[in-house]
């Protein structure tokens, strides 16, 4: 073997460790993250804090609190906006809430929901669409402490209205996004419709399971910093959550095709990566696999 | 002969034209994958995959994640993600922040190739007009990969290679026009 080789491998064991160390002292598992990007921000830690290697980095982990949260901080990517993917939006609004608004309760789960914005985004979109809060429960669920409390507060700077108003516009929005939130010198508070509808909790992918039974799921743009394995346990957590005909709706980049569950589900949009779990396949089955 | 099991080339500026020269070179059953990083605005569409797919005997397309590598396909990162390869040659899309002030960034992809191939890659840098890829090259050689540089005097843009020849004591230089028979020749092992 090469020495670059060697050291490529020995780095691997190592890392391996650190995230088997992380898992058992604080039940954080990214054991089964992709590994290209998670080695990327890892290394960037270890650059940053001018460590050898990562042993060194599991040690520092194990007795220094901060460099813990630093470090968790590095691995999460939480970037979101309002209406994110207008045309998403617009194609749930025509193909997906005329079906939801035919069940007589309607249970809307978002996964991975970072700061809020999707399911602010949702709420308004779902009040537009004349669907009371008699009719719903949305649920919002992240790993993340942090982004769930920021969440719960619905605080944004003020530069991304613009943004946020222009992504509105461009889903089909039926008034004004001005209507939904109060302004303030530096940022705006949402007031979105519905938001008491709204249940924030923590949940972890990789570790917890279902909670209730969904009409519709919201999971974008987390997939894909999962591995195949964790991803396919992720589809199935998913599929067992979802009533039959219920709908998922995963990131721009992220798609079933890769998974065990492709022929489980049948396309709403290709594009917006709309997808609908097709009925009469018996709720067992993807235990039986 | 080294058996290469992959190839990597990073374009900006200028990338179009000189892609559109490159690329149909190479032939139908090229035996190992191609993987593209070429800068792009964050709001451009596919219209460069198409573009290239007309005129290519290679099959082109826009990376998706997870999918695996295949010999004889040119995959393209798709505007505003940045593409990686995984241990297991299946290809990886993240939304990290930007590199280099670019999404994709050439050097994300180098990095995580050179380690992935070691000395079973071949990196191209091509013209551009910023310095992203110069590392990633560098990171190449380091991991026994082979390094290219399209000739700078053939470059639209000259930075890119320039920064890319400075960084790194390249295998090889070569002008646009021979560039793609003979990275042709390399993947083929000739
Ligand atoms: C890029 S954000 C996506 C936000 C939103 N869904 C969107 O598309 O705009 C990814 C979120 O996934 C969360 N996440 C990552 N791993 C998770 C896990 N194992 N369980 C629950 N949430 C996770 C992160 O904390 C982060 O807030």
């Amino acid at each position: 073997m090469s020495d670059i080789a060697e050291r490529l491998e020995n780095e691997r064991i190592e890392i391996q460790l650190l995230l088997e160390g992380l898992f058992l002292k604080y039940g954080h598992d990214f054991r089964d993250y992709a590994g290209a990007h998670l080695k990327r921000r890892m290394e960037y830690r270890k650059l940053a804090e001018g460590l050898d290697n990562y042993a060194e980095m599991l040690h520092k982990i194990l007795y220094d609190q901060a460099f813990l949260q630093q470090l968790l901080l590095d691995l999460s990517i939480n970037i979101t906006e309002m209406f994110r993917d207008p045309w998403v939006y617009a194609k749930i609004r025509k193909a997906v809430v005329p079906h939801l608004k035919t069940y007589p309760f309607i249970r809307s789960w978002h996964a991975g929901c970072s700061t809020g914005q999707e399911v602010y985004s949702m709420c308004i979109l779902f009040h537009e669409e004349e669907v009371s809060g008699k009719r719903i429960q949305i649920y919002a669920t992240d790993f993340n402490d942090l982004v769930l409390d920021k969440a719960r507060q619905a605080i944004f700077p003020i530069e991304v209205v613009k943004e946020y108003t222009a992504n509105y516009q461009k889903a089909g929005g039926l008034s004004s996004f001005a209507e939904y939130y109060t302004a303030d010198y530096e940022s705006v508070k949402i007031n979105p419709p519905l938001r008491d509808r709204v249940l924030f909790s923590a949940h972890n992918l990789a570790t917890d399971g279902v909670f209730a039974e969904m009409n519709i799921i919201f999971c974008r743009n987390v997939l894909i910093y999962f591995n195949k394995e964790l991803q396919n346990k992720v589809m199935k957590l998913f599929y067992d959550s979802l009533c039959p005909g219920g709908f998922l709706c995963l990131g721009p980049k992220e798609s079933l095709r890769f998974t065990d569950y492709a022929d489980k589900f049948d396309i709403v949009g290709e594009k917006e990566r709309i997808y609908r779990k097709k009925r009469g396949l018996h709720q067992g089955l993807s235990n039986e696999q | 002969m080294a058996n290469y099991r992959a190839m990597v080339i990073g374009v900006s500026a200028g990338g179009f034209k000189a892609l559109s020269v490159v690329l149909p070179q190479l032939q139908r059953e090229l035996p190992l994958p191609v993987l593209i990083v070429q800068h792009l605005s964050p709001v451009s569409d596919t219209y460069l995959v198409d573009h290239l797919r007309q005129r290519c005997a290679v099959k082109v397309k826009l990376a998706e994640d997870k999918e695996p590598a295949e010999a004889g396909v040119v995959y393209l990162a798709p505007p505003d993600y940045h593409l990686l390869i995984e241990a297991d040659y299946s290809l990886a899309l993240s939304l990290e922040n930007r590199v280099n002030y670019s999404r994709p960034s050439i050097d994300v992809l180098f990095a995580s190739a050179a380690e992935v191939f070691l000395e079973g890659l071949i990196g191209v840098v091509m013209t551009g007009a910023n310095a992203d890829g110069a590392e990633g090259l560098a990171r190449i050689q380091e991991c026994g990969g082979l390094t290219v540089v399209q000739a700078p005097e053939t470059a639209e843009v000259n930075i890119m290679p320039l920064a890319a020849l400075e960084a790194v004591a390249v295998d090889h230089i070569v002008p646009l026009d021979r560039l793609g028979r003979f990275l042709n020749m390399l993947a083929m092992g000739q």
